[in-house]
């Protein structure tokens, strides 16, 4: 394994294990904090126990999404000196605003999960809303970065150097609106689903215990509403991406050919050899259509492209297309979750729905971790979009494969403990809460 | 007026301060959860659980906000440290990560002896190794010997003989000490348990003549493992006083403790880790890796410096009075003790 090699790998090990976290520390507080407000409002014991074992989880989802974060922010400079020497002073407004978004978020999660007793419920639900709050925005923050990665602006090389850096300018690059608002209503989302997933799971067991059945309706209320927008977000990105990365659209969507009536490529495998796809379901002008929204338009293919500024094509598109794959499924479980609400059938009642909610739960982890995947893939060769590439970018340190390894370990370690005290908790499930059973 | 650059230096170490005396105590805490001995060793854990839970992660950000400051700021001093501490940065992290997982999962985990057991020494653990590495990366800065090519930006390091010396790890375990007596001072004032604050007052003696030791160890390997250090400790007017001052309230926190005057010991530990981060960063001043990366040569634009003063003064706004908050729920004194 050389080392450049080792150390993306360690980046991409890194980011794939923090962004679960990341998400969940997004999306955890908006469910506790609506819980809680029904229960201000409702004085309905259950809800006050569904936000305390909510709050329970995210604990736990917060300290390891905290701790992987600040290994992330090192790594920055352990793995990719060079890149954080060019670009430090360039991209560091949003991180620092981000620092101050996550300190508001840590300070209130401290009060929101030890101040039960101290504070009154009403302050308590407000250091809830500035938790959910302060963590949208630090990973709106996180986002521009990374956006600014793609299509880098706010500067100008002089002799090879960055010059006339105007912060502000660079942190709202072109992608940082469409990157964030498709990373945000992911979080959501997939959060949503995820959540709704367990409880669903629990209520085919105990299909009249209420605090299951209000779980749930939270929690897949999230998810669908965001995994409904998503599909309109990922429009605005993608056609975006088309402007400012187009080698990265080619490789999204397999396409080898620059044509005006590009066809859209479902699945298939991307052969860089010979620059053909095959085994893809080909839908006629359906790219272009989607880019342009009608029938003509021309696409630029990779072979307008160097060889040496191809991203790896085949990990690109089917990532891309199980990303959007997970997203549909989504979209259409959430239509169907509120074609059912419309129709005045509770979704709790519905065993079958219940299984539709538990085989969605993980696809939208899934289309976090491959939508991920083509951001970052797809930039390749490059680490900033055009200006540097990862390789110049390297630290000199060699026998990367160690850290690699140990941090994966670890890694791995974290991951099966977290899984297993979720476990624990997610089977103590409160049995005193009744559903009165409705007349059939 | 005075350059940004200076005022992000000074930043820079105020929020160092802030997270030894936050984060430091959190780490010393560990510490005390590994030394948590005889018939009172479950309350001891207790309080020491009590006392970090609520605060800890806030406490950390300081860290990722020093982290944040000097890659915008002096972005060729990170990559420079980045690239010659790559091990110990690592091992550092390691610990960082072990220790706040291991705290969240032991309050999550079952309750029996044995399970609490584990993830106790792997907090513990975390918590040693974490200010240690802490300690030896901020010695190998201190000592001179990373040398960077000022105009390519190469740092000359074979990764280890920067680091593993015997001055950056008299450092690493000087830092260790100092956490563990602020932390065992802290907690003598956090309880009204007589027994227990006797247990710590114990502890936080024995913590402050291992301090005492490791600072007379450091300060005699500093003469060969950190020249530029020394010299800048003796070349300014106030050094000479300045120093005797740090060691009159280091001396005056430990006979604090000894009368059982914890209010005032709490002040004056804390006096002595800002007076000794302070006297560091104005001993290593103009350098921020001497002798090549000083404040002129490695600073960011003007233009972002400013923007980023702008960022710190607006953040500052809403981070101290959240901050106040969160320790005058948890903190106060009214609501110790129960």
């Amino acid at each position: 394994m050389s080392d450049l090699f080792a150390a993306r790998s360690q980046m991409a090990m890194s980011l794939a294990f923090h962004i679960i976290f990341a998400a969940v520390g997004i999306a955890m507080p908006v469910m506790m904090v609506i819980a809680e407000g029904m229960w201000l409002r409702s004085r309905e014991e259950v809800y006050l126990t569904l936000a305390k074992q909510w709050a329970k989880g995210t604990a736990i989802l917060f300290a390891v999404g905290a701790v992987s974060g600040t290994v992330l922010s090192f790594e920055l400079g352990l793995l990719w000196p060079e890149f954080m020497r060019y670009a430090g002073a360039i991209i560091g407004m949003p991180f620092s605003l981000e620092g101050f978004a996550f300190f508001l978020e840590a300070i209130f999660l401290g009060i929101y999960l030890y101040g039960w007793k101290r504070v009154s419920p009403r302050a308590h639900w407000w250091a809830g809303v500035v938790v959910a709050v302060s963590g949208m925005i630090s990973g709106v923050f996180v986002v521009t970065a990374n956006a600014w990665m793609n299509t880098p602006a706010g500067f100008e090389i002089i002799d090879g150097k960055p010059a006339n850096i105007q912060p502000i300018a660079a942190m709202l690059n072109p992608a940082a609106l469409h990157q964030v608002i498709h990373m945000t209503i992911a979080a959501y989302a997939a959060v949503g689903f995820a959540v709704a997933a367990i409880h669903a799971f629990m209520l085919r067991r105990d299909a009249q215990n209420a605090f299951h059945r209000r779980a749930f309706a939270i929690a897949f209320s999230l998810g669908a509403f965001m995994a409904v927008l998503q599909p309109l977000s990922g429009d605005f990105l993608a056609r975006q991406v088309f402007h400012y990365q187009p080698a990265k659209l080619a490789a999204m969507e397999g396409q080898f050919t620059t044509e005006s009536h590009a066809p859209l490529h479902i699945g298939g495998w991307p052969d860089e050899k010979s620059g053909t796809i095959s085994h893809d379901l080909e839908i006629p002008d359906g790219l272009s259509l989607l880019v342009y929204h009608k029938t003509s338009g021309e696409i630029k293919g990779l072979n307008a492209f160097p060889r040496d500024q191809w991203p790896p094509v085949a990990v690109v598109h089917l990532s891309f297309d199980i990303m959007v794959g997970c997203g549909m499924a989504m979209m259409l479980t959430g239509l169907l979750g509120a074609w059912l609400a419309f129709r005045k059938k509770n979704p709790c009642d519905q065993r079958w729905f219940l299984l539709l909610a538990i085989l969605t739960g993980p696809l939208g982890f899934v289309a976090i971790e491959t939508g991920w995947t083509v951001t970052e893939v797809g930039r390749q060769p490059w680490i900033i979009y055009g200006i540097m590439r990862t390789a110049n970018a390297v630290t000199p340190m060699p026998h990367l494969i160690v850290p690699f390894v140990s941090f994966t370990l670890l890694y791995v370690f974290l991951g099966f403990v977290v899984i297993f005290l979720l476990k624990r908790q997610v089977f103590q499930s409160p049995k005193s809460f009744r559903e009165e059973r409705r007349t059939p | 007026m005075i350059p940004l650059a200076d005022l992000v230096g000074f930043v820079m170490i105020a929020a160092l301060v802030l997270y030894a005396l936050g984060a430091g105590a959190d780490f010393g805490g560990g510490v005390w959860d590994w030394f948590a001995s005889g018939p009172r060793a479950q309350r001891q854990r207790d309080l020491i659980s009590q006392a970090i839970g609520p605060i800890w992660e806030a406490n950390h950000v300081w860290l990722i906000l020093v982290v944040v400051l000097l890659f915008v700021a002096f972005p060729p001093v990170f990559a420079a440290m980045s690239i010659a501490l790559h091990i110990p940065l690592a091992v550092m992290l390691v610990g960082i990560v072990l220790r706040g997982s291991a705290f969240v999962f032991r309050s999550h985990d079952v309750q029996t002896d044995d399970v609490q057991r584990r993830w106790s020494r792997l907090f513990a653990v975390g918590s040693i190794v974490a200010p240690v590495m802490l300690g030896v990366c901020t010695g190998a800065v201190a000592s001179g010997s990373i040398r960077v090519d000022r105009e390519t930006g190469v740092v000359q390091s074979n990764f280890i003989s920067q680091w593993l010396q015997p001055f950056p790890f008299a450092i690493g375990f000087w830092t260790l000490a100092l956490f563990a007596f602020l932390a065992a001072v802290y907690l003598t004032n956090e309880t009204a348990d007589n027994e227990l604050r006797e247990d710590f007052r114990r502890r936080a003696l024995a913590a402050g003549f291992t301090v005492a030791f490791f600072a007379l160890v450091s300060f005699i390997l500093a003469e060969r493992g950190a020249p530029l250090i020394r010299s800048g400790l003796s070349r300014e007017w106030w050094s000479m006083p300045f120093q005797i001052a740090t060691g009159l309230i280091s001396v005056g926190a430990l006979a604090a403790v000894g009368l059982r005057r914890y209010r005032l010991a709490r002040i004056l530990a804390m006096a002595q880790i800002a007076a000794i981060i302070g006297g560091w960063g104005l001993a290593q001043f103009p350098y921020l890796i001497g002798p090549d990366l000083t404040f002129a040569n490695s600073a960011a634009p003007e233009r972002v410096l400013r923007d980023l003063t702008i960022a710190l003064a607006v953040g500052a706004l809403l981070l101290f009075p959240s901050l106040w908050y969160l320790f005058r729920i948890f903190k106060s004194p009214a609501k110790m003790g129960n």
